[in-house]
């Protein structure tokens, strides 16, 4: 028998209307454990390098992680994968919710898309009886409506909906999969309108069994008082306090990334902004198995009733130079439409600040209004529906300025690996966020940071307490975070081992499925995360079986991490694209930022020019990765061996 | 003891809608302590209690399954609540016909809420023990009882809804048929 994992694939070919379930391995599982990880793999085995994002050729994979469905509080998360057309690399987006629990029930772990539709489809998963149905009446409807609109038409209430808005329809590049009240962003919506796949609704009435019940109920009893009372964990804009409204307005830059208004915050705007919440906030929900009501319910008129989730609270208003009544009002339009929370505001902007420096003119935008916001308005329409210029703007900020040309480049200043990033503008470069931004295949800070703290503590005392009740850390952290003192940069030892440590519990999340707010992301608020490398591993092995131990749950995440890295170089992925954007930092140092990426990749055993090295690849068991690499002469026979 | 009356605990699960976050952790808990053996599957199906949720309507209504009935109601009732509609079916804590809650989902079998009968007795109900915000909240009051009432038992539910699908000859004859196999 297998435990908290079903054990079968869902395998459909949309080209064909195949439609095939399938016994996964189990060996993948101890390999890889699932999510994210078993994706990649998948993703390695069948979809090479020459496979462009928009080929049919191309798989569009939903994974429940590992984790999902058994007790484990807030394990919910459901991972897609793709090859996306933002860059033609390997991308995921991690959603959460109801979807994967559902699809785990039905039971499945995986939905594995291949092939493209020849018109608009949904497709219909009620455990064992499995449709392709017409969506051509779906066609333009809303992602929130859609929901509404598919549980009707299966007189299913209880069905749990990820559906594309106009954007994914069209293609647009960072367009996302919407699920209520959680969306996967990052570039994977538009794989799946180039699929022509509507929607994917689920639902599933069948057991998911636990290897060590008794004992692993036990410990999720404790858990979900304990998740409850910890303040310090849950989404980051709504529970924990530093980390507020205030904090993102004065430290985040407005318009295109531009500009820091250190003193925005003050009682006048505080009044204002809570008085705009209390007109439109219904009530806060969770996800499924979760006692953090994350969540806000909007009702904003004229609008769907819709979630608020963390991400967009603020960024569109502070990319228009808005209030926060135009923030609810926009995210109310955009979640229909589907759209990512980081990058739209950014596009958006991006246009505004073309037309004022002349590069757009008035023939590229008639009838272009003289409000930023409701030039937001505007824009978001031509983009939705790819109409004049705005079906340039839909390839992302990165394409945009190349199609557009006339200088529209020298606006593209906020890109990694042309994807627009959290709009930063910091004064004194800092080591471990250079390596982050620079290095991370998920190239967006919020899916790599988040185990060490982003500030040293002044008070020697307190950062003694601080260490003395850091359970979550492994022993060389307290020593770097004893010795930090403010304004100082760490080591390049530390920095290095602080870079590792971070994205490792992202790899560990996005395999199993547990949220991030309750793990990796939210180590960095204070000593207590409820979930961290040393509780994990148990946890895993009471639900699944699966043998486990820091060191071994550690390994598997260096090795879905080596495999993701293997599939962006084989996509041509090279020390050349590693770097931040230019103005991220004002004060930069070049030589030592070299320094630290020489070290970086010495440590995570890859080549000078980011290449896992064949003994790195052959020690994690990835040799059919170094053997395709020295066949495509990406690496040669006795690179990285001892000299 | 006929016609006397009795102390008799009343256990009461109370239910406060605002509170609900829409979690499910209780269909989650419900369903993993009445697995057999205890904990060792997980399945909200199988759960009784059951949040009949609208997110688009804003609607989160945790229901403990009660009786079975072999009939659908004949007309439905709407429910103005603080200036929101409800339809009469999420209060209903009725294993009916015309849907698919408090049913086993393989053998369709009514499911009821046992206040998590078991031996020692539970200091609360599974889903109050998870519910951290409060949703469900548990009391027990003493009460003064005529006579000592008779408790449907789970197989007695069972055989009621399966008499109503099949009829009673049928069962009957099924049941013979099943004995008279076993026994070899
Ligand atoms: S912490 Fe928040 S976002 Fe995470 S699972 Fe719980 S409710 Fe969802
Ligand atoms: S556990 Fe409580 S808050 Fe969560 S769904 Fe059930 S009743 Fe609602």
């Amino acid at each position: 028998m297998r435990y908290a994992e079903t054990g079968f694939h869902l395998e459909i070919d949309l080209s064909r209307g195949n439609i095939e379930r399938v016994a996964s391995d189990p060996r993948s599982t101890e390999i890889y454990l699932g999510g994210q990880g078993t994706a990649a793999k998948i993703l390695w085995d069948r979809v090479p390098p020459e496979v462009e994002p928009f080929s049919p050729d191309n798989l569009l994979i939903f994974s429940a992680g590992l984790l999902v469905g058994t007790p484990v509080v807030g394990a919910n998360r459901t991972v897609v994968t793709t090859i996306s057309p933002r860059n033609d690399l390997y991308k995921d987006s991690v959603f959460g919710g109801f979807f994967g629990p559902e699809l785990k029930h039905a039971g499945y772990d995986k939905i594995i898309i291949r092939g493209k539709a020849p018109d608009l489809v949904y497709l219909w998963i009620n455990n064992d009886k499995i449709e392709i149905r017409d969506a051509t009446h779906l066609r333009g409807k809303g992602a929130i409506e859609t929901v509404a609109l598919i549980r009707e038409e299966l007189k299913e209430p209880k069905a749990q909906v990820a559906t594309i808005g106009l954007a994914g329809e069209n293609r647009v590049y960072f367009a996302t999969i919407e699920h209520l009240n959680a969306s996967a962003s990052r570039g994977v919506g538009p794989v799946m309108g180039d699929k022509r796949l509507k929607a994917i609704a689920v639902r599933g009435t069948k057991d998911l069994n636990i290897a060590h019940p008794a004992e692993l109920f036990e410990i999720c009893s404790r858990m979900y008082q304990e998740i409850y009372d910890n303040p310090r964990c849950g989404d980051a804009l709504k529970y924990i306090d530093e980390y507020s409204l205030e904090w993102h307005l004065n430290n985040f830059a407005w318009g295109n990334a531009r500009e820091r208004r250190k003193d925005f915050w003050n009682d006048e705007i505080a009044k204002k902004y809570e008085e705009s919440e209390k007109r439109v906030r219904v009530r806060g929900t969770a996800c499924y198995n979760c006692p953090k009501d994350c969540h806000h319910v909007i009702a904003y008129p004229g609008r769907s009733l819709y979630f608020q989730k963390c991400y967009s609270e603020l960024t569109y208003m502070m990319a228009a130079y808005e209030d926060r009544d135009f923030n609810y009002n926009i995210v109310g339009l955009t979640q229909e439409y589907g759209l990512d929370g980081y990058s739209a505001p950014q596009v958006l902007a991006f246009g505004v600040e073309l037309y004022n420096a002349g590069i757009l003119t008035d023939q590229d935008l008639p009838g272009f209004p003289s409000g930023n916001g409701e030039r937001f308005f505007y824009l978001l329409e031509k983009i939705v529906h790819r109409e004049g210029i705005g079906d340039a703007l839909a390839n992302g900020v990165y394409y945009a300025a190349r199609q557009i040309g006339k200088g529209a480049e020298e606006f593209d200043h906020n890109t990694i690996k042309k994807i627009e990033q959290v709009p930063l503008k910091l004064g004194m470069i800092n080591y471990p966020y250079f390596l982050m931004h620079a290095t991370g295949e998920k190239m967006n800070i919020t899916q790599i940071e988040g185990s060490y703290p982003q500030a040293a503590i002044p008070d020697r005392k307190e950062r003694e307490e601080y260490v003395r009740q850091w359970d979550a850390a492994p022993e060389r952290f307290k020593k770097y975070f004893l010795e930090w003192e403010p304004r100082e940069h760490p080591s390049i030892e530390a920095a290095v081992n602080i870079v590792d440590w971070n994205e490792t519990m992202h790899y560990v999340d996005d395999a199993v499925g547990i949220c991030a707010f309750l793990s990796s992301f939210t180590g960095q608020w204070g000593p207590k995360p409820p979930y961290h490398i040393y509780n994990l591993p148990k946890l895993i092995s009471l639900a699944s079986g699966l043998d486990l131990d820091p060191d071994k749950l550690w390994e598997i995440a260096k090795r879905n991490r080596n495999l993701i890295r293997a599939i962006n170089v084989s996509r041509g992925l090279r020390r050349v694209d590693e770097k931040p954007p230019a103005d991220h930092w004002k004060k930069r140092n070049p030589e030592m930022e070299q320094k630290m990426l020489d070290a970086y990749y010495e440590f995570k055993g890859w080549n000078q020019d980011g290449i896992p090295t064949k003994k790195t690849l052959d020690g994690l068991g990835l040799d059919y990765v170094s053997k395709e690499f020295i066949k495509r002469g990406i690496l040669k026979e006795n690179d990285g061996a001892p000299s | 003891m006929n016609g006397d009356s009795k102390k008799k605990i009343v256990k009461e699960i109370k239910i406060d809608i605002d509170k609900c976050i829409g979690c499910r952790a209780c269909e989650v808990a419900c369903s993993a302590f009445h697995a057999n053996p205890k904990y060792s599957s997980i399945n909200p199906a199988r759960s009784r209690i059951r949040v009949v949720m609208d997110e688009l309507n804003n609607e989160y209504v945790p229901i403990l399954a009660g009786d079975y009935t072999p009939a659908e109601c004949p007309g439905r009732h709407t429910f103005l609540i603080n200036g929101k509609q409800y339809s009469e079916c999420s209060f209903c804590r009725a294993s009916c016909p015309s849907r698919d809650l408090f049913k086993e989902p393989d053998s369709g079998l009514p499911l009821k809420c046992d206040m998590c009968e078991s031996d020692p007795p539970l200091p609360e109900p599974m889903c109050v023990q998870v519910c951290r915000t409060d949703a469900l909240t548990y009391v027990e009051r003493e009460e003064e009882v005529k006579e000592e009432e008779v408790s449907e038992d789970e197989v007695e539910i069972g055989l009621d809804a399966l008499i109503d699908k099949y009829g009673l000859q049928k069962i009957e004859e099924t049941f013979a048929r099943m004995s008279l196999a076993k026994k070899g």
